[in-house]
């Protein structure tokens, strides 16, 4: 069995000249080609530009020794632009697609000396828990190839847990960082809204999406969160809020912070999840941290009120693929209507037509104050219930996913099935608040299990330094499925 | 609420968002439209009599920037995604789309 090479030792041995950064990039090319045709993980794998890039960092090495992510390989998510690299969406309406422009995160995570290597699958425009509604497949999770990596960044998730990367990055709407993170026993950070810049990534819903860090520890995640965050003036919405060294954060020392859940939220959740979440708070008490009660009251409705606000948001977001600018656009069509809605018929699957027409339904004239509004009021409440629970406590800690990794198939032809997966994920975007999702034990039959933390707006750094001490007392993330040593 | 919506309103909600559905389409959104309905209508039992709506939370506050001319992408990389594009014509080129007027 190989190690779990996190990017902190791949860095550290690019920085020293121990291992080049071309060396490191034809083992992460190497580890995607052997690992890809058990997970379809990756929607495009980019060699050559990729050894190019390790090669000019090698050349410079020493001007370059202080990038924090020298030489590191990460993979992005498929909705995120690259330019001159095709970006899908796993949508079969983008494709052809290849921006002429590259996301702020992209080129950021270059500027800190990281080789973009792959682009990952995932569900259709980000939508879905499961990786299932990919127009190339789904991806598959690497610790049992008859199970759902997650979603929707499952490729990105499944990329990182087989040890092809050290980092990938992903969106997460409603839980679509932290879920596959859980689900393939790796970190997963969901950064503020606004603490990382949305230019670049394709829109889904545009007051929730936020992209993040998918990585092996929360070291890990503090290093890239560091290297992608801040105010970009290319996202009105991203915030100038000053970037922490979230490195320094990471003491060890949780003594004394105040760690809220709440017994009740538990009811209906998978055992074997509920008893490694229960664990997991052991830790942190052993560590020092406080356990205490809180009450959100308004939880139970944060699957509601998300799917109505998510879904209206995405109406207005896709309406621009439309066959005019970019897309694949169906031949022999001879009025400009009909261009329109035959180039969304073809192009578009089933979950992303459903959130279309539900989006549409619930703000259209009629159905606008009943639903899209209630649901605006609801989530006020819900950020209420955070903000009162913030003001006893540092963190909130809950189950990520309510079960464990369940197979291909199963819960597809149940939507509403489907959207419950994300019940303890979707709160976290309502309120714009940070969270991160850690490895916390397996399964009798060897499915990971993660939970998950949720902070004061801005404040990652408690959510880090949780997490790396809880990581400083379990061994979960050191481990690695079989596939990884393939 | 219906717990099923009548193919008539699934047919009026995909005009609006031009989608073009099958009959197997409409008939399974109706079911299962009506279904995610149903469930999200529990949000009724919850009193949000004078609560103002979140439409988003905002950092610090919107990042603005000044209004100055900057450069922007060349016409011929923007239409190189085009299913249908005209580029020999003035200012680099058009998208074109079926005739629209006649």
């Amino acid at each position: 069995m190989i190690a779990a090479e996190t990017l902190v030792d791949i860095r550290d041995a690019v920085r020293s000249g121990t291992r080049s950064a071309v060396e490191v990039c034809r083992t992460a090319l190497d580890r995607i080609a052997a690992v890809n045709p058990s997970l379809n993980a990756f929607n495009t794998v980019t060699p050559e530009r990729a050894l190019e890039r390790a090669a000019a960092i090698d050349a410079r090495r020493d001007d370059l020794r202080d990038r924090p992510l020298l030489g590191v390989p990460v993979a992005l998510k498929d909705n995120l632009c690259t330019k001159g690299v095709r970006t899908t969406a796993s949508s079969r309406v983008l494709d052809q697609f290849i921006p002429p422009y590259d996301a702020t995160v992209v080129r950021r995570l270059e500027d800190a000396g990281a080789v973009i290597v792959a682009k990952t699958n995932c569900d259709e425009f980000a939508m879905g828990s499961s990786n299932e509604n990919s127009a190339y497949g789904p991806a598959l999770n690497p610790w049992a190839t008859d199970r759902t990596p997650g979603g929707s960044s499952g490729g990105s998730a499944a990329a990182v847990a087989a040890a092809a990367v050290p980092l990938a990055l992903g969106s997460d709407t409603g839980g679509s960082i932290r879920q596959p993170a859980a689900m393939c026993g790796i970190v997963g950070l969901k950064p503020t809204y606004g603490r990382v810049s949305r230019y670049g990534l394709i829109a889904f819903a545009s007051s929730l999406d936020q992209i993040g860090p998918l990585t092996r520890t929360a070291r890990d995640a503090a290093i890239a969160l560091g290297a992608i965050g801040g105010a970009d003036p290319a996202d009105a919405t991203s915030a100038s809020e000053p970037i922490a060294d979230f490195g320094a954060a990471l003491t060890g020392d949780i003594r004394g912070v105040r760690i809220g859940m709440s017994e009740q939220l538990l009811d209906g959740v998978d055992a074997a999840v509920a008893a490694a979440f229960h664990a997991a708070l052991d830790v942190l008490k052993g560590r020092g941290a406080v356990v205490v009660n809180v009450e959100l009251p308004h939880a139970k409705y944060a699957i509601p009120v998300y799917y109505l606000v998510a879904t209206a948001e995405a109406s207005s977001n896709l309406a621009r693929y439309d066959g005019v600018r970019y897309g694949v656009r169906p031949a022999g069509i001879a009025d400009l209507r009909s261009l329109y809605s035959a180039t969304r018929e073809a192009g578009f699957g089933a979950e992303v037509k459903r959130r279309i027409m539900l989006g549409t339904y619930v703000l259209s004239a009629g159905y606008y104050d009943a639903y899209y509004l209630k649901a605006q009021q609801v989530r006020t409440l819900i950020l209420r219930d955070y903000q009162q629970a913030f003001e006893h406590v540092d963190a909130v800690a809950m189950p990520t996913s309510p079960t464990p990794p369940f197979k291909i198939g199963e819960r597809v032809s149940d939507p509403l099935q489907m959207y419950l997966t994300d019940v303890f994920t979707v709160s976290a975007n309502l309120a714009g608040l940070p969270a991160l999702s850690l490895p916390c034990g397996f399964t009798a039959d060897q499915l990971p299990l993660g939970f998950q933390l949720t902070a004061r707006r801005f404040d990652e750094a408690m959510l880090l330094r949780i997490g790396d001490a809880y990581e400083r007392d379990t061994t979960w993330w050191t481990r690695l499925p079989p596939i990884a040593s393939r | 609420m219906p717990a099923e919506l009548t193919p008539a309103q699934v047919e009026a909600v995909a005009a609006l968002a031009n989608l073009e559905l099958d009959s197997q389409e409409v008939d399974l959104f109706a079911r299962q439209l009506g279904e995610i309905l149903a469930y999200v209508d529990q949000l009724h039992e919850v009193d949000t009599t004078g609560i103002p709506p979140t439409a988003y939370v905002a950092g610090s506050g919107p990042l603005d920037r000044n209004d100055v001319v900057a450069p922007s992408f060349e016409v011929a990389e923007v239409l190189a995604n085009a299913p249908d594009a005209d580029t020999s014509r003035l200012e680099g080129g058009f998208f074109r789309v079926p005739r629209v007027i006649g």
